[in-house]
């Protein structure tokens, strides 16, 4: 019988051994990218936010009527011309599939807009707009950096206000709409 | 019946013994010495508080541990976002002096590996410190040592909490020395590449609340980095005036 235990003893650290090495701990639920291919210039991925029901946050000075409800966002001078904002983004085909921050501010530094895009399953990306708007209130972007899939890609990127006019009743707003479009530089070694 | 119950019971007691040698594995050390605090470059200290209701916002899917804040901040519950936080949070400076606002993206890492010592988290930060500039960072967390010095230890605890001094640096990489990747945005920091490390300083942890007297320190070493090359390429100093 003490045999019969040993040898489950070394099962049993064989069992939980296999177990934790073939049985992933974490597996992040993916949605299919949806990617179109423009020639000449890469692969171009729409997301967008639904407004107002995909803004988790709004942190801006001085806000009647703050979001989130309880939200106290300082009111000092240091952050009196910057104002940020966190999404949830969803992909063409309106599923949620991560999460963004948008900051915007101008100071001595200068104007700035930018965009940060979590795509957990995917990695990130940290846009950086120029601070004019395009004729149909598009503001053209570049590719700062990338993580993960997204870290051998360069590219440009836009955004623009796209008001509803569906009419329906449970309709949003409206959205805004990024449209990123990258391509792979090659040569840089992956994280 | 007894040769079955005794291959049970060694089943068992194997699987025990396992979990014993992981959690005690002598191969896992403390990160207690940044690879930064040895760099003659200037560094940017960053400080904040981990706890949730010290932050502007904290949200996950609303049943993890930590609950989200303020309360009605909407919560990431939908299936692609739901192993993911988010934090909006004040930042100071070396001096404890407000110095801007970050916002961190958290989501935990299927290269995490329990036999291995790794329970990892890939986050960014996006960074904006008014009167520099903007920071956007990249890094893998490791969360094993703070989970078995604090987090376990709070669960085994008959008050359900930890109070001791526990400090650490959770940054694991992508560089080669263990250090995030700062790319900068804006400001003094455009268009260069640097270096950073996170640590966190606990002092005290809840099972209720999570971590309530846990402060967390990002340190940026102003220094421009190869990116594909890491550590191991010639650096060169950031230009004056940028």
């Amino acid at each position: 019988m003490i045999k019969t235990f040993i040898a489950g003893v070394l099962l049993g650290v064989a069992a939980v051994g296999a177990a934790l090495y073939f049985i992933p701990v974490v597996d992040q639920t993916r949605e299919s990218s949806l990617i179109n291919v423009i020639p000449n210039v890469g692969n171009e991925e729409v997301f967008h936010a639904n407004i107002p029901t995909d803004r988790i946050m709004i942190g801006a000075p001085k806000q009647a009527t703050p979001l989130p409800v309880g939200l106290d966002w300082p009111d000092d001078a240091l952050l009196a011309d910057s104002r940020a904002e966190l999404f949830k983004i969803r992909n063409a085909r309106d599923a949620v599939v991560g999460v963004a921050s948008r900051i915007a501010a101008s100071s001595e530094t200068g104007e700035l807009v930018e965009w940060v895009l979590h795509l957990p399953a995917r990695g990130s990306v940290y846009l950086l707009m120029q601070s004019g708007l395009q004729d149909g209130g598009m503001r053209l972007g570049a590719l700062r950096a990338g993580t993960h899939e997204f870290a051998d890609l360069r590219g440009e990127a836009s955004e623009q206000w796209i008001a509803d006019t569906s009419g329906a009743d449970d309709a949003p707003a409206g959205r805004i709409e990024l449209r990123a479009r990258f391509a792979s530089i090659g040569g840089r070694q992956s994280q | 019946m007894k040769y079955l119950a005794a291959l049970l019971v060694g089943m068992f007691c194997g699987a025990a013994a396992l979990a014993v040698v992981l959690y005690y594995n002598p191969f896992v050390v403390s990160n207690n010495l940044s690879p930064l605090s040895v760099t003659d470059s200037e560094v940017v200290h960053l400080s904040y508080s981990a706890a949730a209701s010290d932050s502007f916002i904290y949200t996950n899917d609303g049943e993890s541990q930590i609950s989200p804040h303020p309360a009605k901040v909407l919560q990431l519950w939908e299936p692609t976002v739901r192993q993911t936080s988010a934090r909006v949070t004040q930042l100071f400076d070396g001096r404890g002096s407000a110095a801007g606002f970050g916002v961190k993206f958290s989501s935990a890492s299927e290269r995490t590996s329990l036999l291995d010592g790794e329970i990892l988290v890939d986050s960014v930060w996006h960074i904006y410190l008014p009167e520099r500039g903007s920071l956007f960072i990249e890094q893998t967390e490791n969360y094993w040592n703070y989970a078995r010095d604090i987090v376990v230890p709070a669960y085994r605890s008959s008050g359900n909490n930890w109070r001791g001094i526990w400090l650490g640096n959770i940054t694991h990489g992508p560089g080669a020395l263990g250090t995030a990747w700062v790319a900068g945005g804006n400001g003094q920091f455009a268009g260069i590449d640097m270096e950073a490390v996170e640590a966190l300083s606990a002092k005290a942890y809840s099972v209720a609340d999570g971590p309530v007297g846990v402060s967390g320190e990002i340190t940026v070493e102003l220094q421009r980095r190869e990116r594909a090359q890491s550590l191991s390429s010639e650096v060169q100093p950031v230009p004056q005036g940028q």
